[in-house]
């Protein structure tokens, strides 16, 4: 998908004013957010040392509670579909559709669908998919894929949404009023709830004791499209499944306050069948869609396993610096931000996608505040000792990758120099006099784009502690 | 406060290879401040870098390699004080994993536990008060990452500037984003670690201090290199070098 490199991409964003200044403003206010919601430390560690051994708990038994799953929506009513791949599941959901001989679909949110990109593969197949979300109906009206995975269209402006609407919506004035531009795509879509044969949506939580799917949202589009058309297919990845009920609260209440600063999203649906007899609505038919696309590789390593833990509330985007100045189109994949850099290079390999681990200043923001507790900076550095790895055994595609006599030369000598403290004071004192002479290319050179020359101390702290009669031991 | 451990009669002094190579000033304002208490403090020459630079590059066996090397001239069992959150994070909180199935990890776990970060110890150990000398000043201070939320001694450091009382301490608005340097992230990423320095920088300018103190020697070498190339007017200094000045009256 990404055909120039990442370094280009970026450029590219940060050359954008409008770009970093719809970004700057929004992340800055769910910074904001989420700290209201989360005001008393004590409190919200224990709360995320509790989503973290409700996680990881799952994890644990993961295979287990998969069947366990399968067998209680079975019990229910809800038909279980496995995929291992992206391409499989596309095909699963189009059988699906087919048999209805159903040619639209409304979707609610859902990144495991962009992960499929079924937007695109339905569309081959004769198939009109319309995003439901506000922001996704926006970006699927401009052709753009999301920049954010919980808020899609972050990356737009009032302006921006009102020209999208006036020059895609048949016979829409231009107008920049917020309540004006929600009626217009309510109006446009509650047509479109009404019309569609399947209604596809994602899943925030499995669980597997009672067969329940969990799905918080808060316009309603969520609802709509799990109620209103006669059948709703969900589609999730394996990592989703809880044990218990009594593992919702806490996580919906880490999920949506981490996400949007909220006690609790306007809508917190709880499916669990499909329209049994006497109820009112509800779709005939539920179908689950379990995708694998790479995560239970990723599950056969201890360390690598905690990615697994994310419940994708998008906390740890709004508190990078890095996504906070580029975006999310920058990272050139599906998911962008800290839990892109670490998930897509173990997804999609390290050749195609181990760059991104390298566009981290390790800062820990994102470790800092995520709601299971990821340790995201040790598993950045975990992939590029994987880039640079010469021993064989290892899950994550491309390991190695990165390897080239050139740079382990460098960081031998450095290593040389470190341990050899002779030289190192003879190289030193020559930085001291020479340093400031050194041509601006290279390493020096790529500072010096935004920085001035670094100036080397005549006498290092060595030789001045020596002159100084500081005791050596 | 209490005490985390009685009055040591000597410690260790980690320079770091920053301060080693451009801010010998800093370093050796932070050995005098210690001496200052009565504390004996020794230099092992011998000593280099954390192997930081490494460890978060992909080369865990280099940066192994150095660690030891540390490991093996701090010998003795007593504190080893550190100018640096982020050399201090990597020394007290990476070791252990960096040493992990090491048949030496006992002795890296023991020097951990035996690291502190600069103004940490200062505080916590020997409870220093300052008498301010200097005349009227308005500084800023930068919060480093791994000062932050590796070591947390960020509240040690402003207690010790909060001592000084004809220094305004004006507070930035981002005091707790990374000002982008991040070691080799600079220069792999040069682009962004400049927009997140220029932000920083703006950022000082915005309080109108007339210095940005900070006590990472790697954020002060991103941002001052930063603000000189755009004229800015601020100086940048560690806590150290800026506390020494001050209680001397210069």
């Amino acid at each position: 998908m990404a055909t120039e490199s990442f370094e280009k991409r970026a450029d590219r964003a940060l050359a954008d004013a409008q770009l970093r200044k719809n970004f700057a403003f929004a992340m800055g206010n769910f910074i904001l957010k989420r700290k209201a919601v989360f005001s008393d430390p004590e409190e919200t560690e224990r709360l995320r040392v509790l989503g973290n051994a409700i996680k990881q708990r799952a994890l644990s038994r993961l295979p287990e509670l998969l069947e366990q799953l399968e067998a209680a929506c079975t019990r229910n009513g809800i038909r279980v579909h496995w995929a291992e791949t992206p391409a499989v599941a596309n095909r699963i959901v189009l059988e699906i559709i087919e048999s209805h001989a159903a040619t639209r679909v409304v979707k609610g949110k859902s990144m495991v669908s962009e992960e499929m990109h079924l937007n695109a593969f339905l569309a081959t197949h004769g198939i009109e998919a319309v995003e439901t979300d506000l922001g996704e109906f926006i970006i699927q009206l401009d052709g753009e894929t999301p920049s954010h995975i919980i808020v899609p269209a972050i990356h737009k402006n009032k302006a921006q949404i009102a020209t999208i609407f006036h020059e895609k919506l048949p016979d829409t004035p231009y107008t920049e009023e917020v309540a004006e531009l929600n009626a217009i795509a309510r109006r446009t879509l509650r047509r479109k709830f009404y019309e569609a044969g399947i209604g596809l949506s994602g899943v925030n939580f499995a669980v597997a004791g009672t067969g329940t799917l969990c799905l918080v949202e808060n316009e309603g589009n969520g609802r709509m499209c799990t109620t209103v058309p006669p059948v709703h297919i969900a589609v999730m990845g394996l990592e989703k499944v809880v044990e218990k009920l009594e593992d919702l609260p806490p996580l919906l209440r880490l999920l949506t306050g981490s996400a949007t600063g909220q006690l609790v999203t306007t809508y917190v649906n709880l499916i669990t069948s499909p329209r049994r007899e006497g109820e009112k609505d509800g779709p005939n038919e539920v179908h689950l869609v379990i995708l694998d696309n790479g995560r239970s590789r990723i599950y056969q390593d201890p360390q690598l396993r905690q990615t697994l833990q994310c419940v994708r509330c998008g906390t740890c985007l709004n508190h990078c610096p890095v996504y906070t100045r580029i975006g999310g189109h920058a990272y050139g994949f599906v998911y962008p931000g800290p839990i892109g850099k670490i998930l897509t290079p173990q997804v999609e390999g390290l050749e195609k996608a181990g760059e991104l681990t390298f566009a981290s200043s390790l800062c820990g923001a994102c470790e800092e505040v995520c709601p299971v507790k990821i340790p995201i900076p040790s598993l950045l550095r975990r992939l590029r000792d994987e880039s640079y790895s010469g021993k064989p055994q290892g899950i994550v595609p491309g390991r190695g990758c990165r390897r080239n006599p050139a740079e382990r030369l460098a960081w031998r000598g450095w290593a040389f120099l470190n341990t050899h403290p002779r030289v190192n004071r003879m190289v030193t004192a020559l930085l001291g006099m020479a340093g400031d002479y050194l041509p601006p290319t290279g390493p020096l050179g790529r500072w010096m784009r935004y920085r001035t020359e670094p100036q080397f101390a005549g006498k290092s702290l060595h030789r001045r502690v020596g002159e100084e009669g500081i005791a050596d031991e | 406060m209490t005490p985390v451990l009685s009055k040591p009669s000597s410690v260790y002094f980690f320079g770091t290879c920053l301060i080693d190579a451009f801010y010998p000033d800093a370093g050796l304002a932070a050995i005098r401040l210690i001496e200052r208490e009565g504390v004996r403090v020794l230099f092992p020459s011998g000593q280099s870098c954390c192997g930081q630079p490494a460890y978060n590059s992909g080369f865990p066996d280099e940066a192994r390699a150095v660690a030891r090397r540390q490991i093996r001239v701090f010998r003795e069992d007593i504190p080893i004080v550190v100018p640096s959150g982020s050399c201090a994070g990597m020394m007290k909180h990476h070791y252990p994993a960096l040493f992990a199935g090491e048949k030496d990890l006992p002795q890296a776990q023991a020097f951990a536990g035996r690291v502190f970060e600069w103004s940490e110890f200062m505080v916590r150990v020997l409870d220093v008060r300052y008498e301010d000398r200097g005349g009227p000043l308005r500084v800023t201070w930068h919060s480093s990452c791994h000062a932050l939320r590796e070591m947390q001694v960020i509240e040690h450091s402003k207690r010790l500037l909060r001592q000084l009382k004809n220094v305004e301490l004006v507070e930035l608005t981002k005091e707790h984003e990374c000002c982008g340097f991040g070691g080799t992230f600079s220069i792999k990423q040069p682009a962004i670690s400049g927009a997140m320095v220029n932000d920083k920088v703006d950022d000082i300018q915005r309080t109108g201090a007339d210095r940005v103190i900070a006590g990472d020697c790697g954020c002060l070498l991103n941002i001052t290199g930063a603000g000189e190339q755009r004229g800015m007017p601020f100086l940048g200094q560690h806590l150290a070098e800026f506390i020494w000045e001050r209680v001397h009256g210069d």
